[in-house]
């Protein structure tokens, strides 16, 4: 259970680091960290303590296997967050070229 | 084997972009006919498949062969037909406007290709039967359209880009953390088993939780009132036809679709549910329209405006009765056109005189003829004046608020109906009529512009019809019966299978 809840502590760092810096890789870092977050969980999600490896003969028994469905899809998703990481951090990059700071306070163009 | 069809949707769009990136760089107008051919056989299969559905019901296609609850299934029922539609009829006159329009920018092929991957993560979204699937198509999408919206890489650009993208990416975990938990509940990932386990199991704490999970991602993605704050920016930074794109069609297919597919097929709406829906939508609309009042950016005050009719579109489907969600689906429709138009005619203005700003605008109906009056036709239709499309939606919509005894909403949506008239007024009485104030030579823009506004404001003008007996059997009904028939849904799919 408290596995659970550490990823939840996870989750939160994530989002406030989000939320509260001012500073544009720091908020990069911050969504990297909710996706890693999100990706622990779906992994305990399928975890089984002392559980077996997923591969399946037939003069097995299929009996306290790790479920591997999450595995495949956290996959998928650990390298969708790996592209939504590089875009972001290309923006920020164009986005110092043209301001010149990475604080978020200062670059405010748009409003209204 | 009319299901063969389905995979279609996702593999025009693809491929397309893949030889757009491919060679589009090497061959001048190679992009452009490419991603018109594309957009055009795209929006002419899903056209015909309108038809298909009504011959042979609820199509299923399984990918690889696997069976449903272990392989993934694209499922195409009332719904899914009726986005559709809407979705690829958009992409391919924006397709054909974006012919003159990207002439200003360099690297055409990277903004078609990026364009192409945008369609077919909407389209994937909409086809998919399947949670994750739905999930890696939506953050296709969104990835391609965060890289579109900086695609002028200047300051305002840059700056929505980060915003949106940093907002996007929250949304999209949220999610999955949603798409986790049932499936820790239900163990399944397919749309149709997720019913059926969930129908067995009973309510839960759980699915309580992942649906507010889902609220939240997907309220964000289609910018309903407290999440609305990325919407202003992003939208207007990007190119006219993008623009054009994101408020006709993306915040419609990744958020408004996905609440309606999950919170009725899926979860199953409950009353609590849909009450939630009516006060985000009823939200909505009010403040969406109040903050546009004040704008002068023409392109700013019609993304304050999609914000405004997102919400008519939610309250018509969280009212849940017939009548209701009709109203909410005929709406958006008819949004996806007059905002598209409206965005296009704003690009238009900006091509011709260099400027968003209403105020510097005036005189425009003398010069630019076409332009001007396809504007016409969208403002009266945003506005809800009779014989254009957005009445007939806004008054159903209205109509099924007082037949439900939801007084306030349906006092709500006239108040907003006036309020969006008087900002129209302004647009019209600051930009186009009145005296010239900018550039002394301004003229028509070019001819494929030019067509593909004509078009989407004759489409404006006779969309009302499919009121109409005869084409209402055909398009509106099979998508409101897909909604109201709820968790019907898993009947529906492993019926068809």
């Amino acid at each position: 259970m408290s596995v659970y809840f550490l990823c939840l502590v996870l989750f939160c760092i994530g989002l406030y680091c989000i939320l509260r810096k001012r500073n544009l890789i720091k908020i990069i870092i911050g969504i990297a960290i909710v996706e890693y977050a999100v990706n622990l969980f779906f992994i305990l999600v399928g975890y089984r303590m002392n559980g077996r490896v997923p591969i399946y003969s037939p003069d097995q028994t299929i009996r306290d296997m790790v479920d591997p469905l999450p595995q495949a899809l956290v996959l998928t998703s650990i390298v969708i967050g790996l592209a939504v990481t590089a875009l972001i951090a290309a923006i920020a990059m164009r986005v110092y070229e043209k301001y010149g700071t990475f604080d978020i306070t200062k670059i405010k163009k748009l409003k209204g | 084997m009319t299901q063969n069809l389905l995979p279609l949707f996702i593999i025009i769009p693809l491929a397309a972009a893949f030889l757009n990136s491919l060679i589009g760089k090497r061959i001048k107008g190679f992009p452009d006919v490419v991603s018109a051919v594309a957009t055009f056989a795209l929006a002419f299969i899903s056209v015909y498949s309108v038809f298909l559905l009504k011959e042979s019901g609820t199509l299923v296609y399984k990918v690889g062969g696997w069976a449903p609850p272990i392989g993934i299934s694209m499922v195409m029922d009332g719904l899914t037909v009726f986005m559709l539609v809407t979705l690829n009829l958009i992409a391919f006159l924006i397709s054909m406007y974006s012919v003159n329009y990207m002439e200003k920018y360099t690297d055409k092929w990277i903004f078609y290709s990026l364009f192409l991957l945008v369609i077919g993560g909407m389209n994937g979204v909409v086809i998919s039967g399947d949670m994750f699937n739905m999930y890696v198509f939506l953050e296709i999408a969104a990835i391609a359209s965060y890289a579109l919206v900086a695609f002028g890489t200047e300051q305002e650009e840059l700056e929505a880009a980060f915003k949106y993208a940093v907002m996007g990416t929250v949304a999209s975990s949220f999610i999955l953390l949603g798409i986790v938990f049932l499936y820790s509940f239900t163990s399944t990932l397919n749309m149709a088993d997720m019913a059926m386990q969930l129908t067995g199991k009973g309510a839960s704490g759980i699915v309580r939780l992942a649906g507010v999970f889902f609220l939240m991602g997907f309220g964000l993605k289609s910018a309903l009132v407290p999440f609305h704050a990325w919407l202003p920016d992003a939208h207007p930074s990007a190119p006219a036809p993008i623009s054009a794109m994101l408020s006709g069609i993306l915040i419609k297919s990744l958020g408004v679709y996905a609440i309606i597919r999950i919170f009725f097929s899926v979860l199953g709406a409950s009353a609590g549910i849909l009450n939630m829906l009516m006060i985000l939508g009823g939200l909505s609309m009010i403040m969406g329209v109040c903050l546009a009042l004040g704008q002068w950016d023409f392109k700013r005050l019609l993304a304050y405006h999609s914000i405004s009719q997102i919400g008519y579109v939610v309250l018509g489907i969280g009212l849940g009765t017939p009548l209701g969600i009709l109203g909410g689906l005929f709406h958006l429709f008819n949004h996806s056109l007059f905002k598209s138009l409206l965005f296009l005619n704003s690009g238009a203005v900006e091509y011709a005189t260099g400027t968003r700003d209403l105020r510097k605008m005036g005189g425009l109906k003398g010069k630019m003829p076409v332009t001007a009056n396809t504007s016409l036709v969208a403002s009266m239709s945003i506005a809800g004046i009779p014989p254009f499309n957005g009445f007939w939606s806004k008054l159903i919509i209205i109509v099924a608020c007082i037949q439900s005894y939801h007084f306030i909403y349906a006092a709500l949506a006239v108040i907003g109906s006036i309020l969006t008239l008087s900002s129209f007024m302004k647009v019209q009485r600051y930009g186009f009529f009145g005296e010239s104030k900018g550039k002394a030579n301004v003229k028509e823009v070019p001819f494929f512009m030019k067509l593909s506004m004509i078009l989407l404001a004759l489409v404006c003008l006779s969309a009302g019809l499919l009121l109409l007996p005869l084409f209402y059997d055909y398009f509106l009904k099979p998508a409101s019966d897909a909604v109201l028939a709820g968790r019907g849904y898993l009947v529906d799919v492993l019926g068809a299978i």
